[in-house]
């Protein structure tokens, strides 16, 4: 065993980049649950995200458009379950399941063209001085705009939700769909720009799996990606701070456990494998328990179904 | 009378059906694949799918075949094996190991049905067994990675800790060795067959910490372009030849050929001579090819990896040759011994001078 192969601060980094997919869907189906709507299609969507991403990118030459392309695609696939289930009052479990067997076949169907084609790279921020500081320079300011984007997102939708009016609109939508409608509030428009949100964030979050992470086109390279975020959302108690922390977790154990097999220490490979689901769901359920609040964190109307008559 | 005019028309209706399922049985064969990824990732479920391809296009219209993508081995495998089963399929490949007991037991419930399962070791009177020898594609991976590293530390990015994949490891340790006395493995288990973000995150994990070349046994090209993001690295393909990456950093690769034995096994079961066998193939009946060693490799190495294959391909040589150790340090080959199937089969230690445990 030699712990000293491994660097923190590059460490540190990578575990921002394994974070930041789970962590764009999870804030995008944070504020989709929030308006009251269980989308499950969440990895649907990030597959397509990350294949229109890529095809975009590579048919134009710039990362950029590729992500606007998944946003777009993602958003897409989303308002097609908004239709489902807000229009024609469809379940939304069963719908969000049926999303991801879509999302999954159609990304494959798109991706026919696309295996073994290499991206544009998606290039590092330039920070100038600041990412030659040591260690926080590698740490904090050498990553692709993405992760900051991430980062800017989370505090973006805690801020919209906490303090804005239409943040607390949507948030009255989630908790009684009936007394929002009764205030003049038009319920399904804002779900479905919920939805539409969520299936963006959910497609940036694959595009940054086929353009950044790995990068390239596999036909179902997410590999359950969606579902860890849709986890997160739970255990994060539909907190963005929490859900941060859950995704850093998630992602952070995830390259920590291979980087210590890497370096051969002497702790059993199956605890490691194991060690991001426990202690991300540990780590979560610790802090939401023991507040008389944990059990009402979830929106009240989540997953019902409104209609306007009834 | 109304009512007798129905009964009649269920009784024809019923005749018709007899009519039907007798016809279905003179028509063409059905032949059921189940794959553990998808057919897209561009390794092994790639090549299984190529040979399924090569079997349609060998029988024409007397062939039917199906498949399914990315079954999570355990119990939805059993189910997908008996939907395939209940909707005609006569022969059903099961193209990963952890299908053995799921094949086994379906197998039991369809005694009509002949299975054929990859990489496992259970057989009964319908389910026979296949694999490839691809410890012999490691050995020359082994060769090629020794010469080729300067840091002298090879990563290998394994999936389950099953016998197929540390016999993949223990080759390629021997021939690294033998090739640089220095070399040193630095073995990650991944715990999955395909997830091409973990799959990148090892392979990046592993180069940061100095590994310059990485063996990889997961089946999506994942790490690969993680190699290629990092830049002086080496990779070898792995089942499928991912020349696509090619001259750098894929060096090589092992290409599973699985169709001519498909051709061979549907050939028997449309003969009526299917029976239940183990197929253990090689580098010598062209099972295991060697993909194009690229020009990142200086000549004399290629000559000499191309020098092994053929002396593994004529059977003069053994990957597991003796003298060797077990890890702990206790005897295993003596000098000249070759190891017997059995052993190989089960293989759940490591050579003398891998570090590191097997997990259980």
């Amino acid at each position: 065993m030699d712990l000293s192969v491994i660097s923190p601060a590059v460490l540190l980094a990578s575990l921002m980049v394994a974070a930041t997919p789970i962590l764009l869907a999870a804030i995008g189906e944070l504020v989709c649950e929030k308006s009251g709507v269980l989308n499950l299609g969440v990895e649907g969507m990030m597959i397509t995200g990350a294949i229109c991403g890529f095809a975009m990118a590579v048919e134009t030459g710039s990362p950029l458009v590729g992500f606007l392309g998944a946003a777009a695609g993602g958003a897409l696939l989303a308002l097609l379950f908004g239709v489902l289930t807000q229009l024609l009052l469809a379940n939304q479990v069963a719908s969000g399941l049926a999303l991801t067997l879509f999302g999954i076949g159609i990304s494959a169907l798109i991706g026919q063209g696309y295996r073994g084609v290499k991206p544009p790279p998606t290039t590092r921020l330039d920070l100038g001085p600041l990412s030659e500081i040591p260690f926080l320079g590698r740490l904090l300011f050498s990553h692709d705009w993405v992760v900051y984007f991430g980062l800017a997102l989370t505090l973006g939708v805690w801020l919209f939700l906490r303090y804005s009016r239409a943040g607390l609109v949507l948030r009255a939508v989630g908790e009684s769909h009936d007394a929002a409608h009764a205030l003049g509030y038009k319920v399904v428009a804002i779900r479905f720009a919920a939805i539409a949100f969520g299936g963006a964030c959910a497609g940036l979050g694959g595009a940054y799996l086929s353009l950044v992470r790995v990068p390239q086109w596999t036909d179902g390279m997410t590999a359950g990606a969606g579902w860890i975020a849709l986890a997160i959302v739970v255990f994060g108690s539909w907190r963005p701070g929490r859900i941060l922390l859950g995704a850093y977790l998630f992602g952070g154990m995830t390259v920590l456990q291979l980087n210590l097999q890497a370096a051969q220490l002497p702790v059993p490979v199956e605890v490691l494998s194991m060690s991001p689901f426990v202690l991300t769901i540990v780590v979560l359920v610790i802090m939401s328990a023991g507040r008389g609040r944990a059990s009402t964190a979830a929106p009240a109307m989540l997953g019902r179904v409104f209609h306007a008559s009834s | 009378m109304q009512r007798r005019t129905l009964l009649g028309t269920a009784a024809a209706a019923a005749v018709l059906a007899g009519a039907n399922l007798a016809v279905a049985q003179d028509g063409p064969l059905k032949v059921g694949f189940i794959f553990v990824g998808p057919i897209g990732d561009g390794g092994w479920t790639y090549e299984h799918n190529q040979a399924r391809l090569a079997v349609e296009e060998e029988f024409g219209d007397k062939v039917e075949t199906v498949y399914q993508e990315s079954v999570p081995e355990g119990a939805d495998a059993e189910r997908a094996m008996t939907q395939m089963a209940l909707s005609g399929a006569k022969l059903i490949f099961t193209t990963s190991f952890g299908y053995m007991d799921p094949t086994i037991n379906v197998a039991a419930k369809f005694p009509d049905v002949k299975f054929e399962h990859a990489t496992g070791f259970k057989r009964t009177d319908n389910v026979g067994t296949y694999s490839a020898r691809f410890y012999e594609g490691r050995a020359i991976q082994g060769h090629i990675a020794g010469k080729l590293t300067k840091t002298n530390k090879i990563g290998y990015i394994g999936s389950y800790p099953i016998p197929e994949v540390i016999r993949g490891i223990n080759s390629a340790y021997i021939h690294a060795k033998k090739a640089n006395p220095d070399v040193e493995f630095n073995v990650v288990w991944a715990y999955t067959w395909f997830d091409p973000a973990k799959e990148a995150d090892a392979a990046t994990a592993l180069i940061e910490q100095g590994n310059d070349v990485i063996l990889q046994h997961t089946d999506s090209t994942a790490p690969q372009a993680a190699a290629e993001k990092a830049g002086n690295v080496y990779t070898f393909g792995q089942a499928s030849d991912m020349a696509e990456f090619a001259p750098m950093p894929r060096v090589s690769s092992i290409i599973d050929n699985w169709a001519p034995y498909y051709i061979e096994r549907v050939r028997a079961v449309m003969d009526g001579t299917w029976q239940s066998d183990d197929t253990w193939d090689g580098i010598g009946a062209g099972m295991v090819k060697i993909g194009e060693i690229s020009s990142a490799v200086p000549e004399e190495v290629k000559a000499e990896a191309l020098a092994l294959k053929d002396k593994i391909a004529s059977g003069e040589y053994h990957p597991f040759t003796g003298p060797l150790k077990k890890q702990d340090g206790s005897d295993w080959l003596a000098e000249g011994e070759t190891a017997d199937d059995g052993t190989l089969l089960g293989m759940n230690f490591y050579v003398e001078g891998l570090t590191g445990d097997i997990p259980n």
